[in-house]
């Protein structure tokens, strides 16, 4: 377990050095030069000389990375172009804002999603488990705009239950920050929920379809319990895998939902900060939205292992 | 993989003498139904639809902003007095078609990808299935920023980013495809016969991976669209002048606090089609999975 853990922390760190190659290269593969390109065509030479001398830019690309990832490590994530403040403190109430969203999302969706999976393979092919099936196909279909423009239209223009706009100043009481956070963590959690249940349903029928399901039924073990002691424990580790995913889906799924509740997180800076060129902090914030998915990976795994006996005996 | 075991089985596995070499046609279900009229629909619209636009998707034709449907226009108009039907046919164009080719990228780089690491195992295979393991460990929508953030929005930045994140996905579930069909004998006679690597892929792996691999776009596919008009909807996919479905949305999003339905159509738009193909996609699968015990149904 010692050996597979150290493993599996050696392939993480290996994942997010890789993961930073790609964060900084694909930041530089602009042809030309970054300076020009956040100053635009019209700027004078003396400016994108100077930025090109702020940003270190006359350096070589494999010093510019070390000098990076060195800062990156320490905690220094430098200094944004557009606006010159540093990234750290940009990003402080941003990075709660967000994990308070990811967070109460994750909160909701996983125990329903569990719920609804275990519940629909009750009844295989029933009328319950296709109504969830059905829905939950169409559910994992809509994109995050429909379900957003949807509920902002019916719970914040017709009825004024919610508000359609978040600002940060909303946060000031437990339930109105709530009361803020329902429209978006209704729609985050509509964009990852269906496929979770449908995981589960498939992993959990999957166990069903073994002989040893087919065993105790033989041996008249009732369903109930078959579902629950037999098959769950063994569907455990799918399971919790496709979790993961869809937790990690939650870093695209933000950017998306920040975006139609203008909602002050990261996924907002991280679109505003494309928009405006301002690769510092591009850099920055897709490092910390990698760091943060490598590391539900690797939960995830270990998780995973402990589920499973043959793997947590293996000494 | 397990489910495809089964499906590579099957095909052996005829009832009669004659339907042994034909492959058993499942009928169309009701729901599988629904999802190609609603494929069909959309191709149609993609063809001919700009056709039948009583406007150019750029003409501002009317003073009214953000127009009920009917007041100006078929549908109304944008937040620029331009006429929503005729952009909405114009849209279907990118949309989907954009989507399409990006999947069509990502299917041919990671098909290639898969089937060779599958066949020639080795140190190729090694090599493949790392770059694939660390492609795959990067969220696709921070990749298609970062992207775009170095190299800009165009047409062809766009369409490339997305088919690349899926090839890595796509290189990955067909090799286990063409795993599950390399331990047949007939791969081994092929092998024995002295059939080059190229010719073992073509001619043995490709046609047998057909069907589970379609299942596979069907859902690329819907990605493609969600992705693609995500990034549109954020503003740094597709741009101006051309229409597109997502763009369309973030366009109309002020319109909403005036009761206007201008962003809510686009939006639906999408989440149909995607429905749609997840139909088939659903339909697909089911027919490729394994039985469960009837006497779990009762």
């Amino acid at each position: 377990m010692a050996l597979f853990l150290t493993k599996r922390l050696a392939l993480g760190i290996l994942t997010l050095w890789a993961v930073s190659v790609l964060v900084f290269t694909g930041t530089e593969l602009l042809p030309g030069d970054v300076a020009t390109a956040i100053l635009g065509q019209g700027a004078t030479p003396e400016t994108v000389a100077a930025l090109r001398d702020q940003m270190g830019l006359d350096r070589p690309a494999l010093e510019r990375y070390f000098a990076w990832i060195g800062n990156m490590i320490q905690g220094d994530m430098g200094q944004s172009v557009a606006s010159g403040r540093s990234i750290g403190s940009i990003m402080q109430d941003r990075v709660y804002n967000t994990f308070l969203l990811a967070g109460v999302t994750a909160l909701v969706s996983v125990p329903l999603a569990l719920l609804l999976g275990i519940v629909s393979v009750i009844y295989p092919e029933g009328v319950l488990d296709r109504s969830i099936s059905m829905s939950s196909l169409v559910l994992i279909s809509l994109p995050e705009y429909f379900t957003g423009v949807a509920l902002i239209l019916g719970f914040a223009v017709t009825w004024h239950l919610f508000p359609a706009v978040v600002y940060s100043s909303q946060f000031t009481s437990f339930w109105q920050t709530m009361r803020s956070l329902t429209l978006p963590v209704i729609t985050l959690t509509v964009a990852i929920l269906a496929h979770m249940v449908r995981m589960t349903r498939a992993a959990i029928l999957d166990v069903l379809r073994s002989a040893y399901v087919e065993m105790a039924l033989l041996k008249g073990v009732p369903k109930g319990r078959i579902i629950l002691r037999h098959a769950l424990p063994n569907a455990l580790s799918p399971v919790i895998n496709v979790v993961a995913i869809n937790l990690g889906y939650l870093v695209s799924g933000v950017v998306l939902v920040e975006a139609i509740f203008s909602y002050p997180g990261l996924g907002r800076l991280l679109t505003d900060s494309v928009a405006n060129r301002d690769i510092p902090l591009v850099q920055a914030v897709a490092m910390v939205f990698c760091v943060v998915y490598v590391l539900l990976n690797l939960i995830a795994d270990i998780l995973v292992m402990m589920t499973n006996p043959r793997l947590r005996a293996k000494k | 993989m397990k489910s495809q075991s089964g499906q590579v089985a099957n095909y052996s596995r005829g009832k009669g003498n004659k339907a042994r070499f034909r492959r058993a046609r499942p009928t169309l279900n009701l729901t599988a139904k629904i999802g190609i009229a609603i494929l069909a629909a959309n191709l149609l619209t993609v063809a001919i639809g700009p056709l039948f636009a009583p406007h150019s998707p750029n003409d501002i034709i009317s003073d009214l902003v953000f127009a009920q449907p009917g007041e100006v226009g078929l549908l109304g108009t944008d937040g620029l007095g331009r006429d929503l039907f005729s952009r909405m046919l114009y849209g279907a164009r990118t949309t989907i078609g954009l989507s399409f080719i990006a999947t069509v990228i990502g299917f041919v780089i990671g098909m290639a990808l898969g089937f060779t690491a599958a066949e020639a195992g080795g140190w190729l295979d090694d090599t493949i299935s790392r770059v694939v393991d660390i492609m795959i460990s990067f969220p696709p929508m921070l990749l298609a920023l970062i992207v775009i953030a170095g190299l800009g929005s165009s047409m062809v930045v766009l369409v490339c980013t997305v088919g690349i994140t899926h090839a890595s996905r796509v290189a990955r579930v067909s090799r286990a495809i063409a795993m599950e069909i390399a331990i047949n004998e007939f791969v081994e006679v092929a092998r024995a016969r002295g059939e080059s690597l190229l010719s073992i892929l073509r001619r043995e792996i490709w046609p047998n991976s057909i069907r589970p691999l379609t299942a596979e776009f069907g859902l690329r596919y819907t990605y493609s669209i969600l992705f693609l008009s995500g990034l549109s909807f954020l503003g740094l996919g597709i741009q101006p002048p051309a229409a597109d479905w997502g763009m369309m949305v973030k366009e109309n999003l002020a319109g909403m606090y005036y009761g206007a339905w201008a962003a809510l159509l686009p939006a639906a738009a999408i989440s149909v089609i995607t429905v749609g193909i997840n139909l088939i996609v659903d339909w697909l699968g089911a027919q490729t999975g394994k039985q469960i015990s009837p006497e779990m149904l009762k």
